[in-house]
């Protein structure tokens, strides 16, 4: 059973990582700093923490200052205000001027759970996707969450992260290789390829398991870069396995499975089934209640992984 | 420079504001004429530290444009000032041009920031500022804002901002001229008593008359020297200053004068031997 950790945490531990090495970095909240784990800076490096208070567009363009000064300046808070309530001032000044400037957006996804829709970011990631020059992040699992906060403080230009609030399943490891914009791959399968991100990772590796047992090899690929896509090992998996699912704690249109789709379709056109939230807002309810009720499972995987095979 | 070279500097500014809209076939020459006294006092009366010869200098002063769309204003004065060619004046909206209708930081010398959505430059400045202070650098950071542009909420978020963080290296100046696109602010969203509501959120306000050469340069060096508090010189200006038929009209914020309207345009900013 692997140990479950809240990928925030993965962000605090780079945050303090960087705080610790770096003079440039900045660390800006919005008034959630416990529920980011930007606390931890707050605490460790006062000097390098900002609490921007309620005030996500002023949190966004401050940020944007400090990035035409020199700085690497980290903004965090949850994935539904950043991306949504500041979106145009991510694009018209940190997109547009393409400044070094990082977002994070926590308690993004359904699991968020009794907060209810207001607070459950399903289209962060199609918000981020369309910006030119962003990149757009979705890890795994809390080490992945640390290495991609990491790796986003060496890339130049605008970077989204995105993760949940919950405990998930850690899968991989310290020595796991990072790179942004390449797929990992998590499992060798020949029937078919799930490309997943965020923590349908793990549910998507449950599902592989239990699909042995119908003779079904599936291939699971963590796509935590949505954008820019590894389109080489979308290309390649599909040449191998020739049917894909995708999986997602986020709604279909706008998301990875749209940008897996975009890429085939240009290139290499087969059945793909999709794992996410349909055309709708969540609700209130347990976070393991609300991802059985919006089909966002293993179970859920596993049965578009054997509709995407009959239509092979 | 002196005042009265100054004042002749106004005049080349203005001249160009106009030439380059009508040239371009539109452009927004009421808020370009409004804050053409304050841009050539800052860049012009020894105020900003800039160095034409090298536009990244790291420790040049820095002017934030938040109200993007009087981008012929801005440039027009770096152009004056020997950032590039004037000629590329001449350019302006078109096809490859290095100016935008809307500043981008990226294709001109000399710009700072891009903008053209309302309401966030002061944000980007308090950012700015924020960050010489923790790199113990002396620059100064300048933000022009517009009066119907303070109808932006995030705008009110950066000014608790600045005034939380004491950022007295930001000087903002908002080119209050009382007419937005759809007609006068009063009309519109009024400001109310716009000094008394920067003064009750912790700034240093000075009240002064935008096209007053002297006002406007005794006002930034007051602004420099005060310490704890951010300041704002709130300026009293006129839409489209110096053209009559222009002056305090909405229409004119975003329309182009035809080759006529442009003559007498010119005619009225330089005397008639200047034509």
């Amino acid at each position: 059973m692997n140990k479950k950790v809240p990928m925030r945490d993965g962000y605090g531990k780079a945050l303090l990582e960087l705080c610790e090495k770096r003079n440039d970095v900045m660390v800006l909240d919005a008034d959630v700093a416990k529920s980011t784990r930007t606390v931890w800076i707050r605490d460790r490096y006062p000097e390098k923490f900002m609490d921007m208070g309620i005030a996500e567009q002023d949190m966004v363009g401050t940020a944007a200052g400090m990035a035409l000064a020199g700085m690497t300046p980290f903004v965090s808070t949850y994935g539904v205000f950043l991306s949504g309530r500041a979106w145009d001032q991510i694009r018209t000044t940190v997109c547009y001027n393409n400044l070094n400037v990082k977002l994070a957006g926590a308690h993004a996804g359904i699991s968020v759970g009794p907060d209810g829709a207001t607070h459950q970011a399903l289209e962060d990631v199609a918000l981020m996707r369309v910006l030119p020059k962003m990149t757009v992040i979705v890890p795994c699992d809390a080490e992945e969450t640390r290495k991609a906060a990491l790796a986003m403080a060496e890339r130049k230009g605008p970077c989204f992260i995105r993760f949940g609030r919950e405990a998930v399943p850690v899968v991989t490891g310290e020595e796991t290789p990072f790179e942004i914009g390449k797929a990992r791959l998590c499992r060798e399968g020949t029937d078919v390829t799930v490309f997943a991100n965020g923590a349908m990772v793990y549910e998507a590796l449950q599902a592989a398991e239990s699909l042995t047992e119908e003779g079904i090899s599936v291939q699971v690929i963590d796509m935590h870069t949505v954008k820019p896509l590894d389109e080489e090992s979308v290309i390649r998996a599909t040449e191998e396995t020739g049917c894909i699912v995708t999986a997602e704690e986020h709604q279909i249109a706008g998301g990875l499975g749209s940008a897996v789709a975009e890429c085939l379709v240009r290139n290499h056109p087969v059945p793909v089934e999709m794992v996410g939230t349909e055309d709708t807002f969540g609700e209130s309810g347990k976070p393991e209640e609300l991802m059985c009720k919006y089909g966002l499972t293993a179970e859920h995987i596993a049965e578009k992984v054997r509709k995407a095979l009959s239509r092979k | 420079m002196t005042t009265a070279e100054l004042i002749r500097m106004s005049r080349i500014i203005r001249s160009d504001i106009l030439t380059m809209i009508h040239k371009a076939g539109s452009g927004h020459p009421g808020g370009s004429l409004s804050a053409a006294d304050i841009m050539t006092a800052l860049y012009f009366g020894d105020i900003i530290h800039v160095d034409p010869e090298h536009p990244n200098w790291e420790d040049r002063d820095r002017f934030i444009l938040s109200k993007g769309h009087v981008a012929p204003v801005l440039y027009s004065v770096l152009a004056r000032k020997g950032f590039f060619p004037a000629t590329e004046l001449w350019t302006l909206r078109k096809l490859g041009s290095i100016l935008q209708g809307h500043p981008h930081r990226e294709f001109t010398p000399g710009l700072d920031c891009s903008s053209g959505s309302l309401g966030q430059g002061l944000s980007i400045s308090n950012g700015l500022a924020v960050a010489f202070k923790k790199q113990n650098r002396n620059n100064r950071v300048y933000c022009l804002l517009g009066d119907g542009e303070l109808q932006e909420g995030q705008v009110w978020e950066a000014v608790m901002t600045a005034a939380q963080h004491k950022l007295d290296n930001l000087c903002a100046i908002v080119d209050y001229n009382h007419v937005q696109l759809d007609g006068t602010t009063e009309e519109i969203k009024d400001l109310g008593n716009l000094a008394a509501k920067f003064h009750d959120f912790g700034w240093n306000v000075i009240q002064l008359d935008g096209h007053d050469m002297e006002q406007i340069t005794a006002a930034f060096r007051m602004a420099e020297a005060y310490k704890g508090k951010p300041t704002v010189l709130i300026a009293e200006t006129v839409k489209g200053k110096g053209v009559s038929f222009m002056e305090n009209d909405c229409n004119w914020h975003g329309n182009t004068p035809v080759e006529e309207q442009l003559k007498q345009a010119l005619r009225e900013i330089n005397g008639a031997d200047d034509e």
